[in-house]
């Protein structure tokens, strides 16, 4: 079974998980030998944008060790076989370029969506 | 007649936040109440859903007592969907994922629910002839 992980929200909390919790899920069932990729669409096209950083989050004394390192997690997930795509669309409407975009990244326009889907037997969507 | 099938839900949001839940809820019982095996996958704050300690309230603005108000708590909606499934004789199965349970110290659960991991859903999944995941937004 082929599923396609399609991220719209982003930022849910990935500063208390240290980690986008669906990037993660998907990494966790590509252990238990899901074959699951991902499409970011909407906000979390941002993820597709190399070089975020949240070191340096302190709240008092609290200094965040191993913060939310989400490019290092979307590379890992692509290491691991994963496919991950991101909307061309979404990128654009927020000023993201081709140039900016992390290495292996597919960006898809919203006219492919219908076949990307063909591709897969479940789509879920988060 | 509707073949028996098996259902997957996998549920996100935590208590008293989004209509979801309430969605949710309606879409598992419906499920059970026509003969489906039900497996449910409680992400993040969907853990809550199934706490224990949640506690009904009196509400001055209605005027009303504790009793009369008979405010809902998703704990209570849960067991009344694991007896439903029993008195059906269908199967449900509802897995709190463990990592999320112990970030929010939300271990004390309604009798019946497990707790799993995201191979768990994967197997759910698997075994399921759909999945409706109801993420946060």
């Amino acid at each position: 079974m082929r599923v396609l992980q399609m991220i719209e929200s982003a930022y849910r909390a990935t500063l208390e998980e240290q980690d986008d919790t669906v990037l993660w899920f998907t990494r966790a069932i590509r252990g238990a030998g899901a074959a699951a990729d991902v499409l970011l669409c909407g906000t979390a096209v941002s993820y597709a944008l190399r070089g975020q950083s949240v070191e340096g989050f302190q709240v008092g004394a609290w200094s965040q060790r191993h913060p939310p390192a989400i490019e290092h997690e979307i590379r890992k997930l692509m290491e691991s076989g994963a496919r991950v795509v991101a909307l061309a669309e979404d990128l654009t409407e927020r000023g993201i370029t081709a140039s900016q975009v992390i290495a292996g990244i597919e960006m898809l326009s919203r006219k492919s969506l219908a076949g990307l889907f063909g591709q897969y037997d479940r789509i879920w969507k988060w | 007649m509707t073949t028996p099938a098996t259902l997957s839900f996998l549920l996100m949001d935590a208590p008293y936040e989004q209509s979801r839940t309430a969605t949710a809820f309606r879409l598992i019982d419906a499920a059970l109440r026509r003969g489906h095996g039900v497996r449910v996958f409680a992400y993040e704050g969907a853990v809550s859903l199934a706490m224990t300690a949640q506690k009904p309230h009196a509400n001055a603005i209605h005027g009303r007592t504790v009793e009369e108000e008979a405010h809902p708590t998703p704990h209570l909606w849960v067991s009344a969907l694991l007896d439903l499934a029993k008195e059906q004789g269908v199967v449900i199965d509802w897995v709190n994922c463990g990592l999320c349970v112990d970030e929010r110290g939300a271990t004390d659960v309604v009798a019946g629910v497990r707790r799993g991991s995201p191979a768990d859903f994967w197997k759910m999944a698997s075994e399921s002839e759909n999945t409706l995941v109801i993420a946060t937004r």
